[in-house]
């Protein structure tokens, strides 16, 4: 019971990342792969910041904010300077490596005794339910510390998904759904374009830095690895959220995407129990993905175009 | 209105694929007059209007619009003063939106965009309104992806975006080119109602000669990046699809000389 709790909690916090890689990838059709580095400097700031006594609202709002601006720094490369896309992400992909060990000064911090953002969870999980230690939910003992977590965290990417929502049917929202959708067209309804794939990076940035920060406070360490390979587990959880909808809708999308993090870090949790070497992960993480690039063109080959045949004389 | 000055434009000056597109074209346009455009393919048309909406800027010359020196604004900023339909009818709409978000976006072309909602109740009352009296039966099918429609049902409503906050200027570049004849006969009725109502100023550019006669109070030809006949008042008024065909065939007469002349040219002095 505590895996699945620990993998959905996991994958909640996660979804914050893949709806990061929703905004670039698929609304603006921007293959940005900051990503990588973003996730892992909001995890260095909110770390450094808590090992220096910050309270745990403020660190993690700063990671976030420092993720917003090196999505910035990737729509400027990218806009102003005119470098293409997947290369303006990589440039700040790798910038962010030195970036986040000058952050954090070494090359990993633990999170022992620091009050984080969940660990406030847990104290204001307890004093709602009256309990110090477990839980009895139908029968299954479950921890407080995790039950509590696995809630503020529920409600903080349910929070945040909603509000995505609700902006993308703003008159900027709209907008910004509409550069990804014909550049052409808003441009000629006095758009700047520009602006808005770097403002469309920052949030898109900011939740993944989010996530990131999240991810250290949850597991209690802060690594200038542990970014290696996340725009492919996001894309992933994006893939699966579009199967598991299967629709075009917005609102299906969004949940989707989270529903899709989730289900993505149950099936691995899963996987590993039953003695997947975790080294191979990575590996049928990009396998998977590569599938699911490649199936839609593969399946319409395989499958006869069927032509209405022609009314008989 | 509108005034150009001088313009010149070279697409990849110094290379072999070097085109003089523009050559010091100038053109003077009245308020509320309506320009239609015509000339060979590759004379420039959709060169001129280009450069009048910004996708580029000149090598030299000056574009006035409504009293503002417009020629080194972004594109973007000059979205406030011009309203466009293009000739590809995929490029006027954003096609996963639905028609209320992409009308809902055109009602505040060149305007700031916050965080207010980008449709509302009103908002969808008069957007409802608005697609009702294009007759296409469109009006109950308001939250469709706008991708979904046919060619000529997303070209009226990107004439119906164009022209929502009356322009300063209306560009429209072949805007029936890539529709069946009924089809562009019916966006062209309602483009004639939307710039008289309106009393839009409009540089239209046409293959059809039907239009360019129908159309309009004034006709300029195209040839070669420059201005070859400009037709206004009387002229105007006078002139029959037949008259125009035949300057066409002027032109073309006299490029088929042209070789020859070279030739003789090279024969003679080489
Ligand atoms: N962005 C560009 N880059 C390079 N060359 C261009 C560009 N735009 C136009 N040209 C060239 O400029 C010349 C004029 O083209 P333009 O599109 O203005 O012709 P047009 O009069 O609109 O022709 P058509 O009737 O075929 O639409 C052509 O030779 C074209 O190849
Ligand atoms: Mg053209």
């Amino acid at each position: 019971m505590t895996l699945l709790i620990s993998a959905t909690t996991m994958g909640l916090i996660l979804a914050l990342l893949a709806l990061g890689v929703y905004l670039s990838f698929r609304i603006f059709n921007f293959p940005d792969i900051t990503a990588d580095g973003s996730i892992t400097l909001g995890a260095a700031v909110t770390a450094t910041l808590l090992v220096h006594h910050f309270s745990p609202v403020m660190a993690t709002v700063l990671g976030c904010g420092a993720g917003a601006l090196a999505g910035m720094t990737t729509g400027i490369l990218h806009t102003k300077f005119k470098i293409n896309g997947l290369l303006s992400g990589i440039l700040v992909m790798t910038a962010l490596y030195s970036v986040n060990l000058h952050v954090m000064g070494r090359s990993n911090i633990p999170l022992l005794s620091e009050s984080t953002l969940l660990s406030q969870m847990e104290s204001i999980g307890s004093t709602w339910f009256h309990l110090d230690s477990e839980l009895d939910i139908i029968g299954w003992t479950v921890g407080l510390r995790d039950a509590s977590m696995l809630l503020g965290i529920f409600v903080l990417v349910v929070f945040l998904g909603a509000a995505l929502y609700l902006f993308f049917q703003t008159n900027f929202g709209t907008a910004m759904r509409a550069t990804g959708d014909n550049p052409q067209m808003i441009r000629a309804l006095g758009v700047s374009v520009d602006f808005v794939i770097i403002v469309g990076l920052a949030v898109s940035n900011g939740l993944i830095a989010l996530a990131g920060s999240l991810l250290a406070q949850y597991q209690g360490f802060a690594d200038v690895q542990m970014g290696i390979g996340m725009v492919v587990w996001g894309l992933a959880s994006v893939i699966i959220g579009e199967a598991l909808v299967g629709s075009s809708r917005l609102s299906l999308l969004i949940t989707g995407t989270i529903m899709g993090s989730v289900l993505f870090r149950l099936l691995v949790a899963i996987a590993l129990r039953w003695g997947l070497n975790p080294n191979d992960l990575k590996f049928i993480t990009a396998t998977f993905v590569f599938i699911s690039l490649i199936a839609p063109a593969l399946l319409r080959k395989i499958k006869p175009v069927t032509t209405p045949s022609a009314p008989k004389a | 209105m509108l005034e150009i000055c001088n313009l010149t434009q070279t697409f990849h000056p110094n290379t072999p694929n070097e085109v003089l597109a523009l050559r010091d074209v100038s053109l003077r346009l009245e308020k509320g007059s309506f320009l239609i455009i015509i000339g060979t393919n590759g004379s420039g048309k959709s060169t001129l209007l280009n450069a009048v909406a910004g996708t580029f800027i000149p090598d030299s010359g000056g574009i006035t619009l409504a009293g503002q020196q417009i020629t080194r604004w972004p594109e973007h900023r000059r979205a406030k003063l011009i309203g466009r339909v293009f000739q590809n009818p995929f490029s006027g709409t954003a096609p996963n939106m639905s028609i209320a978000e992409n009308l809902a976006l055109a009602t505040r072309r060149g305007q700031r965009r916050g965080l207010g909602w980008a449709l509302n109740s009103t908002m969808r009352d008069s957007l409802r309104d608005r697609i009702r009296s294009l007759n296409m039966g469109l009006e109950n099918r308001i939250d469709n992806p706008i991708g979904t429609l046919s060619g000529g049902q997303r070209q009226a409503l990107t004439l119906l975006m164009a022209s929502w906050l009356k322009p300063d200027l209306l560009l429209l570049d072949e805007h029936t080119a890539a529709l069946d004849p009924k089809t562009a006969d019916q966006v062209i009725r309602l483009t004639h109602e939307i710039v008289t109502r309106d009393n839009l100023t409009t540089l239209m550019v046409t293959h059809s000669m039907q239009q360019a006669v129908h159309l309009g109070n004034r006709i300029v030809m195209m040839h070669r990046g420059q201005i070859l006949h400009d037709l206004q008042g009387g002229e105007r008024r006078r002139v029959r699809p037949e008259d125009l065909l035949k300057r066409f065939d002027e032109v073309r007469r006299r490029e088929q000389l042209d070789p020859n002349v070279a030739e003789m040219l090279q024969r003679n002095y080489v």
